[in-house]
């Protein structure tokens, strides 16, 4: 009986996958069902077992079963490991995706599954803390904090419990990685909170998944099931999400997980000292816990050795939007961001020219190709005015609106605000505002108050175009800087980002014409 | 005092290790903790904050508490940020004034702009800050989404809560859940949509909240604001004073305009209250000048006669004449009197001395005796003394907290806060009740073991516990061996070990199963410091006495006494019950519980009186009513108390006060008591005196005069009239020196003083030269008595029994919004939430009796009979109902019966045999009742209308 491998990842199925597989079964074949590879332009995509290995074919139709089968179909790839895109992958994390049926214990020990736990057990806490530090892994989630400092923390903080929390809220648009690990190599990431747990003594980890990950929740669950008493006494559970986004931002997934509304905390206490239920706590990215099992099977220096100034190891880039190669790209930090848009992205999909690229999701920064030269690389982004965030590019060709991306941010921040800092509860809808009357060319005149000789303060010019702007720039200003967390504080990212490198979308020179008219 | 704020820190006090900082250049140490905006106000430095309280943890929510801390990157909030060694911050520079103006600018978007109309106007945070911050112009306009048109929620009496002025800094939701532990209220929605909702999106009234004011005292703003500033306008002034409901002693700011009291604020310096309040101390004293009050003096020949008004010189005269009338024709000891626990210390001094020196003899008797007389007698008789142990911070140490016989969340409830804030800390809790009170399981709260035993069965329960843990070897042999008298223990112990007191043995008669028996006594024993809270449910029972001195078994049996967080603590019902009760009210105690039949301290007394006292105990109260329906006692001076409705059986006070002669009331109110009156004293309220209230704690706290009283006179000036015109010559001219006669009298009073209690705010009795800062905590290396004194307490089920006549055994108790016999907080708002006293059912009873929710029943003991409605609840156990005895018109006490403490006579209120029956409507008696009441309270007015 001939053994196919077809994905089951929440992508792949959405292009049809579940479709093949039934029909590669009907005809009799052994199916697979395994995580995606990655490159969404190739699924559904079947691998054929054949003597000589895995043949790849794909995109792939339930009408191409005999074609595949019989190898003459027109989409075959070969060995997917020599495909473009894969070709100068670094797969530490994502080594199994694809490759392995995902809930399979034993695909998973003959992979080099939990070589990492095992080495960790051999190991005394701090060792284990100490090889985390010197791997140079930092928070995948984000903010970059280093991963292995952290860890520090929670051990050197003594408590009756401590928890490890997985923060699987994947909210960013244009982000996946998180769900296709979940989905495609579930126990890696297990096998990095049970690292995690015995590094900081821990005993009980909960995994944060959101609702809109129905099949990483499916997956997780299962696998926690199956592998209970291998990473015993540790212990794990799935809890699921409510929808807001906030609850990405590590305070409110732990005031989410205590049931209580999601709500960000101010901090101090760190999470580190006073975390879920008061207790230490690790909240780390999916990313930050699936890197571990590598460090600690493969050797600290072996993370190390890949990297760009102190941003080291990989980073699973997630390719999005408007681009003719969207998916998931494993590389040590460096490459540009050109490389990532144009060469391995392949340019948009629509074949347009590229405008902008936003990075890390719907708080980061709107790059236009004159940028294209930065390196893949913490401290490189924040100099440019971005960040990394989690990795998300979106791609925009040249028929994009810039104000209304800005508007977008804003009305994003209002939507998902948690409501707790006046900034970002008040600020976001005044920003929603004050963009449509830039967009408008609409300065705002005097209101029915303001010109009410009973009020004396208030101007009664009407603003200009000018004034509004500046008004913007001071509202970016006041979230940037006086937001509780990182959704008010970096909306204004996009936002400036939008008003900086594309001011002719915000209307000026209109505005500036017609008044000169 | 003129009017000033109360300075607010913005975060809590820490006590951490020293470390030194500068701020602004100012170079300040403060413990490790400490937030560096309450670093900076503690130089007077005043951030900007509005989310920001020192009532309150840090929130971090309103962000204009921004500051710069020199190596750190941003603007950090000052009220989140705790200090650390060597931090250089400043607190203003462009930057952050730019920034603090940008969040303000954003707040004054969306906020009403009617400052001026404003009822919050000049009493506003927000006012102030935007002040502060310089805003000037808001450049968004006022024309963007808003919440302006939201509708205001009045449904509660006592403040309105007005969306549109809600700045959504959560204090109100903070106050709820950190001061007073309801969690009634939320932030509903996110983001913009954000709004302050009351449980499920309910307005106030209907919704959880208890209304104890911890929100309105929190609010910023005007959002929520006491109704009274609404129709009266911000106060000019504050006097501090102390509460008149229960025994907590909560202290307040009394805010005045003029002679006009504006609102009660609990006081953050107090330390019985910590700057909280419940509905009755914080909105519950509109009675002070309600229609209702008495104000002229009034005489009667007899008590189906009208009253007719007259001078203050006629009833006295009056009274004068006809108490020595009275002794002249029936002997010196045919007249008594009864102080008031509702009164000051020195007031309950005067009236115990103007029996004891004016009328010769020692019939003066005071409600105690029907509330914690057995507190006295058990704690006296273990301890050494008739007080609780630890004063209320106490319970912030302790581990594990049982609850007996008390429901301290409606008795107690600023209490009840400190406490629930402890368990939700983590502190285990075991309730012993037989009903299912509120404590048992509330948000975040939740009773480890709830013992719900049948009424009447406390004795075998704590005999049952102390079983277990002496055959179980959890007693702490070595504390006992040291502390103890050995003998009394080892009777004791052998006592309580015997099998036939094991929870085993005891589970038919209590209800309750051995296991969670065994498993509350393994908690109590071992789970750390050990406190006992207990109310009426332990005291009001024909073997109330021994109950006490169960628990102190217990506690002294597992080393409980002497040490934080531990204890034996009587929940005190009247705000100076404890202080009536130090003051010499009892029949036979002098002040200091010191008896008189002691020739010593009576001479004492004597030289300082000039008058020779009676050396044999006086009569109690019951004992004075049954003398006078036997026609030996005939004359009676009643202060502050309703004896009529509050004592049990109520037939027989009514029978005792028709018997007599000179029936003398002094009260705010015609109450059910003065219907038997021949003589009406008006009453002054604790607005309009000075004087000392002494709390459950031995807190003994001054009480300041306000307003001038309506009647013409304090409480203890008309004493003192009573006093004079009976020839006693006294003349005091302000209570500091009635104090100055305690101290010099009472040992454990010695360095009371008014001066000292205005520099301290407070002391807790013994305060004398071994004790010069008072005592906060007893028995601390050894108990008052030397050694703790085991009693063996034998089960004695109680007389009053069930049986076919009679199946259902009736307790009761109180609610959160009624005080007692409810004489003041029927006459405020209050009755919003409790219009009527209602029979709790448990539903099997109520079933097989046809009773639905809501239906009038009637009440039948073999005392008497009332009817009131029924109210299905699982709360109580089945063959169990409840009431409480807050209206007149319920008259429960008619069917409380006269059986009492074997110790005390303190009544069995809480056992009595009943049935329930569907019914029509009033019984006979409240018939009856009602046409007497009515036509006892007639007024001649002295010029009739024309």
């Amino acid at each position: 009986m001939t053994r196919v491998f077809i994905s089951k990842d929440m992508a792949s199925v959405a292009l049809g996958a579940d479709a093949v597989a039934q029909a590669f079964a009907k005809a009799g074949c052994e199916v697979v069902r395994t995580g995606s590879h990655g490159l969404f332009a190739i699924e559904p995509l079947v691998e054929v077992e054949t003597s000589e290995g895995r043949v790849a074919y794909g995109p792939v139709g339930p009408d191409d079963v005999a074609a595949v089968l019989d190898g003459s179909h027109g989409t075959r790839i070969g060995a997917i490991a020599d495909h473009p895109f894969f070709v100068r992958q670094q797969r530490f994390t994502f080594a199994r995706c694809g490759v392995t049926d995902p809930l399979s214990l034993s695909d998973y020990g003959v992979h080099g599954g939990w070589k990492g736990l095992e080495a960790a057990t051999a190991l005394s806490a701090q060792d284990v803390v100490d090889a985390v530090k010197a791997s140079g892994l930092r928070g995948r989630g984000g903010a970059g904090f280093p991963t292995g400092i952290k860890w520090q923390t929670v051990l050197d903080t003594p408590a009756d419990e401590k928890f490890i929390v997985c923060n699987a809220d994947e909210g960013d648009s244009g982000t996946f990685a998180d769900r296709m690990l979940m989905e495609g190599d579930p126990y890696c990431l297990i096998e990095g909170m049970a690292i995690a747990g015995h590094a900081v003594g821990a005993g009980r980890g909960y995994i944060y998944i959101r609702s809109e990950y129905p099949f990483a929740i499916e997956a997780m669950r299962e696998a926690i099931a199956r592998s209970a008493s291998r990473i015993a006494p540790f212990t794990l559970e799935v809890r699921v999400g409510a929808g807001a986004y906030v609850c990405g931002e590590e305070t409110a997934l732990l005031d989410s997980i205590e049931g209580k509304r999601g709500q960000v905390r101010a901090k101090p206490p760190l999470p580190a000292i006073e975390g879920l239920w008061g207790k230490p706590t690790v909240i780390n990215n999916v990313l930050s816990l699936a890197a571990v099992p590598f460090i600690l099977a493969e050797g600290a220096q072996s993370y190390a050795d890949v990297g760009f100034g102190r941003s080291r190891g990989t980073m699973p880039i997630q390719i999005a939007g408007n681009v003719r190669n969207g998916g998931l790209y494993e590389v040590g930090f460096g490459v540009t961001l050109g490389e990532l848009v144009n060469g391995i992205g392949g340019g948009t999909a629509s074949g347009r020219p590229v405008r902008a690229v936003q990075v890390g999701g719907p708080l980061g920064a709107y790059f236009p190709p004159s940028m294209f030269h930065l390196p893949f690389d913490y401290e490189a982004f924040a100099q440019a005015g971005g960040l990394i965030g989690h990795a998300g590019i979106t791609v925009f060709d040249d028929s994009v609106d810039m104000a209304h991306m800005a508007r977008f941010a804003m009305e994003f921040c209002a939507v998902e605000s948690c409501g707790k800092c006046t900034p970002c509860r008040i600020g976001s809808t005044r920003g929603v505002e004050l963009i449509d009357r830039i967009v408008a060319k609409a300065p705002r005149a005097a209101g029915a108050l303001e010109t009410m000789p009973q009020i004396r303060n208030a101007s009664r010019a009407a603003r200009t175009h000018d004034e509004e702007v500046e008004l913007l720039r001071d509202l970016c200003d006041t979230m940037k800087h006086g937001s509780l967390c990182a959704l008010g504080g970096f909306t204004p990212y996009p936002v400036l980002s939008a008003l900086d490198h594309f001011p002719e979308d915000f209307g000026g020179g209109d505005a500036l014409r017609e008044a000169a008219e | 005092m003129t009017f000033t704020r109360e300075k607010d820190f913005g975060t809590p006090a820490a006590s951490g290790e020293a470390v030194s900082l500068t701020i602004d250049g100012q170079e300040l140490t403060v413990p490790a903790g400490t937030s560096i905006m309450r670093a900076a106000a503690m130089v007077e430095t005043d951030i900007p904050k509005l989310c920001a309280t020192d009532s309150l943890e840090s929130f971090g929510s309103c962000r204009l508490c921004l500051v710069e801390i020199e190596g750190r990157n941003g603007y950090p909030a000052s009220c989140t940020t705790p200090v650390a060694p060597g931090m250089v911050v400043r607190t203003e520079t462009d930057k952050l004034r730019k920034l603090r103006r940008g969040v303000m600018e954003l707040y004054i978007s969306d906020h009403p702009l009617d400052c001026l109309t404003c009822s919050a106007n000049g009493d506003c945070e927000l006012q102030d800050q935007a002040g502060a911050v310089g805003l000037r112009d808001v450049r968004f306009g006022y024309e963007g989404e808003n919440h302006l048109e939201g509708c205001k929620d009045e449904s509660n009496p006592y403040f309105t809560f007005d969306p549109a002025k809600c700045i959504v800094c959560s204090r109100c939701v903070r106050a709820c859940d950190e001061t007073q532990g309801t969690l009634a209220l939320t932030v509903d929605g996110r983001g913009f949509a954000s709004k302050i909702a009351a449980s499920q999106d309910e307005d106030f009234l209907s919704s959880e909240c208890v209304s104890c004011g911890a929100c309105v005292q929190a609010c910023p703003t005007s959002a929520l604001i006491e109704n009274t500033v609404i129709e009266k306008g911000t106060p000019d002034r504050a006097v501090v004073t102390t509460c008149a409901y229960c025994g907590v002693g909560c202290t307040f700011r009394a805010e005045m305009r003029g002679e006009e009291l504006v609102r009660m604020v609990p006081w953050k310096d107090g330390k019985a209250n910590h700057g909280h309040s419940c509905v009755k101390g914080r909105f519950a004293w509109g009675y002070a000048r309600h229609n209702d009050r008495i104000v002229n003096p009034m005489v009667r020949g007899s008590v189906d006669e009208p009253w007719r008004e007259v001078s203050w010189e006629e009833a006295i005269g009056h009274v004068a004449r006809e108490f020595r009338r009275i002794q002249n024709a029936y002997g010196t000891r045919s007249i008594g009197g009864i102080t008031s626990s509702r009164c000051t210390n020195e007031e309950t001094f005067l009236v115990q001395k103007l029996v004891r020196q004016g009328f010769g003899n020692n019939n003066v008797d005071t409600c105690a005796r029907v509330c914690h007389s057995p507190t006295g007698y058990g704690l006296k008789t273990t301890f050494g003394t008739s007080a609780g142990t630890q004063d209320f911070d106490s319970v912030q140490h302790a581990d594990v907290i049982l609850v007996i016989g008390a429901n301290p969340t409606d008795g107690h409830p600023v209490f009840a806060s400190h406490m629930k804030r402890r368990l939700r800390q983590g502190a285990k809790l075991i309730v012993i009740d037989p009903r299912r009170i509120d404590l048992v399981r509330s948000p975040h709260i939740e009773a480890s073991h709830h013992l719900p035993l049948r009424p009447g069965t406390n004795v075998a329960m704590l005999t049952a516990m102390a079983h277990v843990i002496v055959t179980e070897g959890l007693v702490d042999e070595a504390y006992v061996h040291e502390r103890c008298d050995r003998d009394a223990y080892a009777e004791w112990a052998e006592f309580v070990s015997d099998p036939s007191r094991s929870p085993e043995a005891i589970e038919e008669l209590t209800g309750v199963p051995a296991q969670e028996v065994r498993a509350a006594a393994r908690l109590y024993a071992t789970g750390g410091n050990a406190a006992i809270y207990y109310g009426l449910g332990v005291t009001e029972h024909s073997q109330g006495s021994s109950t006490v001195m169960a628990i102190a078994n217990l506690a002294m049996a597992t080393g409980n006494v002497g040490k934080e967080g531990a204890g034996v603590n009587p929940l005190r019902g009247q705000n100076n019950v404890q202080g009536a009760c130090d003051m010499g009210s009892f029949p036979h105690e002098l002040s200091g519980y010191r008896h008189i039949s002691d020739a010593e301290t009576r001479a004492l007394f004597e030289k300082d009186w000039g008058a020779t006292l009676d050396p044999e105990p006086g009569l109690r109260i019951p004992n004075m009513l049954d003398a006078a329906t036997d026609g030996t006692f005939k004359g009676i001076f009643i202060q502050g108390e309703d004896i009529l409705q509050s004592d049990p059986n109520t037939r027989h006070v009514a029978a005792g006060l028709a018997a007599m002669e000179c029936v003398v009331v002094q009260d705010l109110f015609l109450n059910e008591t003065a219907n038997y009156a021949h003589v009406f004293l008006p009453g002054s309220t604790f607005l309009e005196k000075d004087g000392t209230f002494t709390n459950a704690e031995r807190r003994i706290q001054l009480v300041r005069k306000v307003m001038e009283p309506l009647n013409g006179y304090a409480d203890w000036e008309v004493v003192q009239l009573v006093a004079n015109a009976m020839g006693l010559g006294w003349g005091y001219t302000h209570p500091s020196q009635i104090m100055d006669e305690i101290a010099r009298l009472t040992p454990t009073f010695a360095g009371v003083n008014y001066d000292a209690l205005e520099q301290r705010g407070s002391v807790q009795w013994p305060m004398n030269e071994a004790a010069p800062d008072g005592t906060p905590m007893m028995h601390i290396d050894h108990f008052v008595r030397g050694k703790g004194m085991f009693v063996v307490t034998d089960y004695v089920p109680t007389d009053e029994r069930t049986g076919p006549r009679f199946p259902l055994l009736l307790t009761t108790g109180r609610i959160l919004s009624q005080y007692n016999v409810g004489a003041q907080t029927r006459r405020t708002a209050n009755v919003d939430w409790h219009a009527e006293d209602r029979l709790e059912i448990h539903p099997h009873d109520a079933e097989n009796r046809g009773v639905r929710d809501g239906d009038w029943v009637s009440l039948r003991s073999r005392a008497g009979e009332t009817t009131l409605r029924a109210k299905i609840t699982d709360r109580v156990a089945p063959g169990v109902v409840y009431t409480t005895f807050h209206h007149p018109d319920t008259q429960a006490n008619v069917i409380t019966t006269d059986f009492s403490d074997w110790a005390t006579n303190c009544p069995e209120y809480k056992v009595t045999a009943v049935q329930v029956t569907p019914s029509n409507g009033p019984s006979d008696w409240q018939k009856s009742y009602r046409e007497l009441a009515e036509a006892s309270r007639r007024i001649e007015t002295a010029e009739p209308a024309e």
